[in-house]
């Protein structure tokens, strides 16, 4: 028999403690989601990573190593979006009929979260790279890190500020979405999957199925299109 | 289950192939995802798929799922947030600002452009309600 403290000096290095953790833990913040009447304000993601990262500094645990477990629910978002696909098939007829409001909401969406980040961060005394991390926030994770990284960004603090924005849109989109009295639902979803990547994916698809297929379009163009915008806007206004 | 697991893995990888092989500004994701949907075109083509019963078909689930639990596959990157407390704590305020400024600009520019455009183009549908 083993002591604690050996016991989790040999778990905790493996991935297996860490990768159970995060889906446990989503569990448990998705339950209380449930409880609460899946109020968006109580969101499951928030939850579950102040409850991680509150371990992970109590236990004094690295985040290397915390991924290693971590990574094989990362790694997901890759197939995750492949699937996109379906509902885009699915709902192909409407989607065409929406060709031109799709291409103009992109460009319109994609500009104003790149350039009004940037900008409003701009009015304190921030560092370059720390504006460059800022401008790929409403990106899709995996993508977003790339294109920080491939400019001088730092992809960590990127990731996180993904995923804060990807809660805090979730959380104001549907009440934003009323209060302007939006009743078009593939609109809706197209500017949640625009300025919320996958977490108003989720979101627009708890609200709507047309909803949520439109902000799966919409996460998977912003993708693209930020993709050639972030460098064009570093280059004209953030030159190093 | 698997069959359909295999389809996006193998609709993944020839995104990230192609796009790191041609140098494309493009995820490769985002590519895969192209891919599938011609795939799905072709075969319904053949009459192996169609729109109205893709969701019964084991590609249609696996999707369906994976896009219903989109919210768990941001938490790992999420928890890196530990590695940046000192860069949080130091430029916090300018970052919580913009993240909100823009989140809700953004928001209310797309879903406005995206509703005018629309009536531009189809003003006969749009002015039901």
């Amino acid at each position: 028999m083993e002591t604690p403290f050996a016991l989790w000096v040999y778990l905790s290095a493996t991935p297996l403690l860490w990768l159970t953790l995060t889906v446990a833990v989503w569990v448990f913040a998705d339950w209380i989601n449930q409880l609460c009447g899946r109020n968006p304000l109580v969101h499951p993601v928030m939850i579950s990573i102040v409850m991680i990262a509150l371990l992970l500094v109590v236990t004094r645990t690295p985040y290397r190593t915390y991924f290693n477990g971590a990574q094989f629910v990362y790694f997901l978002l890759g197939p995750a979006t492949v699937a996109i696909a379906v509902p885009l098939y699915k709902n192909w007829p409407t989607v065409r009929r929406k060709t031109l409001p799709i291409l103009a909401a992109l460009l319109a969406g994609s500009t104003m979260a790149i350039v009004s980040a940037v900008a409003v961060a701009a009015l304190w005394d921030v560092p370059r790279a720390v504006l460059i991390s800022l401008a790929p926030k409403s990106v899709t994770a995996a993508v977003a890190m790339s294109i920080s990284d491939n400019l001088g960004g730092m992809p960590a603090l990127t990731a996180v500020l993904v995923a804060i924005t990807g809660v805090f849109g979730a959380v104001i989109v549907t009440s934003l979405m009323n209060a302007m009295r939006m009743r078009d639902y593939a609109a809706r979803g197209f500017a949640a999957g625009v300025a919320a990547h996958g977490l108003g994916t989720a979101r627009a698809f708890a609200v709507d199925p047309l909803a949520g297929t439109f902000a799966g379009i919409a996460m998977g163009l912003n993708a693209v299109m930020s993709s050639l915008l972030v460098p064009l806007f570093v280059r004209l206004f953030l030159p190093n | 289950m698997l069959r359909a697991l295999a389809v996006l893995l193998a609709c993944q990888l020839a995104g990230e192939a192609i796009t790191r092989d041609l140098e494309l500004p493009l995820p490769g994701p985002v590519l895969g995802l192209v891919f599938l949907v011609a795939i799905l075109f072709v075969l319904q083509r053949w009459r192996l798929v169609e729109s109205a019963t893709i969701d019964e078909t084991s590609l249609g689930k696996v999707s369906n799922t994976l896009l219903a639990t989109l919210g768990i596959l941001f938490v790992p990157a999420g928890v890196g947030v530990i590695q940046e407390l000192e860069l949080i704590e130091k430029y916090g305020i300018a970052l919580g600002a913009s993240l909100l400024v823009s989140t809700v600009l953004t928001l209310v520019v797309t879903v406005w452009v995206f509703v005018i455009v629309s009536r531009l183009v189809e003003p006969k549908i749009e002015r039901k309600d």
